[in-house]
């Protein structure tokens, strides 16, 4: 934590920036290089940001530890929970074609969800591991 | 000279992973510290990916993005495989890294040739005081 | 739904099952795993029987057609393989309660059954699948769960047998990783079968034959042939007890179903084979593995580390089934994944007994085992006579049928090596019967291990005599999948 203002100020400023940027690369995902990956990446340092420099305690109050496990939990059960939906639909796993009534839009809308998942789970992840590494030595 | 570089240098992309993996992989085996092997691994893991990455790559082709007027792309196919291979290395530093927070709270050193002494010299302990015990038991078995 | 989904669903299940057991409260994570590992054993059952009835089974992921997307493909090797893993990992899990609360943090038992279920999932991922860099993908969800569930033990070495593990596994996966590129970059496909079609083509160039090298070194890794094998002793001797069992008992052999896959389907055998030092090389490190690896085996103070020795051993025998080259030598590597499973399982389940009453598993300990606890020291003996191959027990049947490959070559002093190592085996089971048996301890009071962990350990140990003596189920799939490898030959 600092008390610089300059930092804090600047990254006051960046960081609702950062994060309009991860949910932009999340939703153009399919259009434009981007998705799940990067995004859950941009957004989880919008939060290490936050957490760098107000300290650990303010963004784990924000993100709880086991909030974070839930989500990325949540996340591999969003993506795999599309490919069950498939399959009971009558397709192979992960066949998004079924998923709504013509292929294109069931493509689609099969890969906005996975994508969500997988954003999901990144960003939790990311954030998870450096919470347990900046809380480690916390007397 | 010609020879030189046609034969030897219009590759140089597998001179470079060639030479990030070898840096890689003698910092692994070299380094008793264990951070400085995980930085090692993760070395040589990114110039495996660099290698998949040059492979991808199509002369003259623009990134492999669908739009007007153009016809010749890049290969995507190794950038995702590397994307997959990427989320694997950091999982497995992480990992690492993690592992390594632990032994240094378990041992206090991050040394590989100091934590083998530590165990030796746990382990010569245990052995003296299994020792001393069978030497009591012994004395106790027999009638004084 | 069911029977057209059936492979992706043997991954699938273990797979969200893992996230689960996260979100519910812990104490259901077991009882989830327990219900997952055994409606995973019976699908893999059922799968068995439709590979045999159809043939080979393909399913298209995403219903993408094979080579574009990702194909998971069934014969009877995989068949065998997955068999294997499923039924040790449904089979380990009954066990698992007792002794995961004895040797793992309290605080921890959900993250260590996701870390199972993870473990579950990517090594039967890494047998079903038919593309390349999907089985680099699973291997290395199998190894990084794995390096979790070695550092588990409460014990502090343990988290330095898992970072070495860590380093080993991934230098391995990596080498795998670079040979998939380079064979990737010379025939742009990476569905199995496509590339074993397309190799043919451009099979006498440096890229292949470095591609080649890169693959069988990062495989033998994987499995612990001699002399890349020194990760193991310590990943099983300090990894909590049914670890030890389930990964020593599927880890390597998955490992070496990789090496079989490549070497025998994608590169095919006249490819592998066509210099005869590659052979020989084969040969001498595996016959280096039986003898230095029982050899190792004989000096051990703890029991845990004469076993992962000994496994060292096991796996220099299935290799040298496979050098050999001839449909015997296969029978017997593949008859051996499945007979090394069962003796290894039953051998540590046994182990973990006594860990959980003595907290240790130095030889001294043993003392007076086999009138405390009679019932898993049978085990023990029953597994150790397997692991010797005295006939009527699993691992008989095995190494029979490996002197029979050796004899059909001509090979004799391959046949004195097995011999030799069969003796060593003798001296070190011999050492641990010698001290449970006979020799006394102060305590003479029964500590028999509870039901819910005896159980589990007196199957396997019987399955080792059922197999020893009703040899067709293991024979049948074993044949089969041999055929099936020297016929895949171009």
């Amino acid at each position: 934590m600092t008390r610089d203002p300059v930092l804090k100020i600047t990254a006051k400023f960046l960081i609702p920036l950062i994060m309009l940027f991860a949910l932009y690369v999340q939703f153009h995902g399919e259009y434009s290089p981007g998705g799940g990956f990067q995004a859950g990446v941009i957004f989880a340092s919008a939060i290490i940001l936050y957490g760098l420099v107000f300290g650990v305690e303010a963004a784990s109050a924000v993100l709880p530890m086991s909030f974070l496990i839930r989500q990325a939990a949540a996340g591999v059960l969003l993506y795999g929970g599309v490919g069950v939906v498939s399959m009971l639909l009558g397709g192979q796993f992960l066949n998004y074609n079924l998923l709504a009534a013509d292929p294109v839009s069931g493509q689609h809308l099969g890969i906005i969800l996975v994508e969500l998942g997988v954003g999901l789970t990144v960003t939790a992840v990311m954030v998870i591991i450096f919470f347990v590494f900046a809380d480690r030595n916390r007397p | 000279m010609d020879w030189l570089l046609k034969d030897w240098f219009s590759h140089y992309n597998y001179w470079i992973a060639i030479f990030l993996m070898m840096i890689g992989f003698y910092t692994v085996i070299s380094r008793g510290n264990m951070v400085k092997q995980i930085v090692g691994l993760n070395i040589f893991q990114t110039s495996v990916f660099i290698l998949y990455i040059s492979l991808g790559n199509v002369a003259g082709g623009s990134a492999p993005i669908v739009r007007e007027g153009i016809t010749l792309f890049s290969n995507p196919l190794p950038h995702v495989l590397i994307l997959t291979a990427i989320v694997v290395g950091v999982a497995t530093s992480a990992l690492g890294l993690a592992l390594i927070v632990r032994i240094k709270e378990a041992y206090g050193t991050i040394e590989e040739d100091e934590i083998r002494e530590v165990d030796r010299m746990r382990e010569s302990v245990e052995i003296h005081i299994e020792d001393a015990l069978q030497d009591k038991t012994l004395h106790e078995d027999t009638p004084r | 739904m069911i029977m057209d989904n059936l492979i992706a669903l043997l991954v699938i299940i273990p797979l969200l099952a893992a996230p689960l057991c996260l979100l519910l409260p812990a104490r259901w994570s077991w009882l989830l795993t327990t219900a997952v590992s055994w409606l995973v054993f019976g699908l893999t059952i059922l799968m068995l029987y439709q590979v045999d009835s159809q043939g080979i089974l393909s399913y298209h992921l995403g219903g993408w057609e094979p080579p574009w997307g990702i194909e998971y493909r069934v014969d009877a090797l995989n068949a065998l393989v997955a068999l294997i893993v499923a039924g040790i990992g449904a089979v380990v899990i009954p066990y698992a309660r007792l002794s995961v609360r004895a040797e793992v943090a309290a605080d921890n038992s959900a993250g260590f059954y996701a870390a199972y279920l993870l473990a579950l999932t990517g090594l039967l991922g890494i047998t079903l699948t038919g593309d390349v860099f999907n089985l680099f993908v699973f291997l290395e969800i199998s190894s990084l769960s794995s390096y979790i569930l070695i550092s588990q033990h409460r014990e502090r070495r343990a988290l330095v047998a898992a970072y070495q593990y860590l380093v080993m596994g991934t230098i391995g996966a990596t080498f795998l990783l670079i040979g998939i590129g380079l064979l990737y970059g010379m025939t742009g496909t990476l569905n199995m079968a496509d590339l074993a079609e397309r190799l043919q083509e451009v099979e006498q160039t440096r890229t292949v034959y470095t591609g080649f090298a890169f693959i069988v070194v990062g495989a033998s890794i994987k499995l612990a042939l001699f002399p890349l094998h020194w990760w193991m002793p310590n990943a099983y001797t300090y990894a909590p007890s049914v670890v030890s069992a389930f990964l020593a008992a599927t880890a390597t052999k998955v490992a070496v179903y990789v090496l079989l896959r490549f070497l025998f389907t994608v590169f095919g055998v006249e490819f592998s084979f066509r210099s005869e030092f590659f052979q020989s090389a084969l040969i001498f490190l595996s016959v280096a593995a039986v003898l230095v690896g029982s050899a190792l085996a004989i000096v051990q103070i703890n029991v845990k580390r004469l076993l992962a020795y000994s496994s060292v051993a096991q796996i220099g025998y299935m290799i040298l089934g496979l050098a050999l080259l001839n449909l015997l030598g296969l029978t017997a590597a593949t008859l051996h994944l499945f007979n090394h499973a069962l003796m290894k399982g039953a051998l540590f389940l046994a182990l973990g007994c006594i860990a959980l009453r003595m907290g240790a598993t130095e030889i001294s300990q043993l003392r007076g085992m086999g009138k405390r606890m009679p019932i898993t020291m049978a085990a023990f003996v029953i597994g150790g006579l397997s692991l010797i191959g005295v006939p009527g027990t699993a691992g008989f049947i095995s190494k029979w049928y490996l002197a029979l490959a050796a004899f059909e070559r001509g090979w004799w002093p391959l046949i004195l090596v097995i011999v030799v190592g069969s003796l060593l085996a003798v001296v070190y089971i011999w050492r641990v019967v010698e001290v449970a048996y006979f020799q006394e301890s102060e305590d003479q009071s029964r500590c028999e291990a509870p039901l819910s962990m005896l159980i589990p350990t007196a199957v396997l140990a019987l399955a080792n005599i059922y197999f020893g003596l009703d040899t067709r189920l293991p024979l049948y799939l074993a044949d089969s999948a041999a055929q099936l490898l020297l016929g895949s030959a171009p």
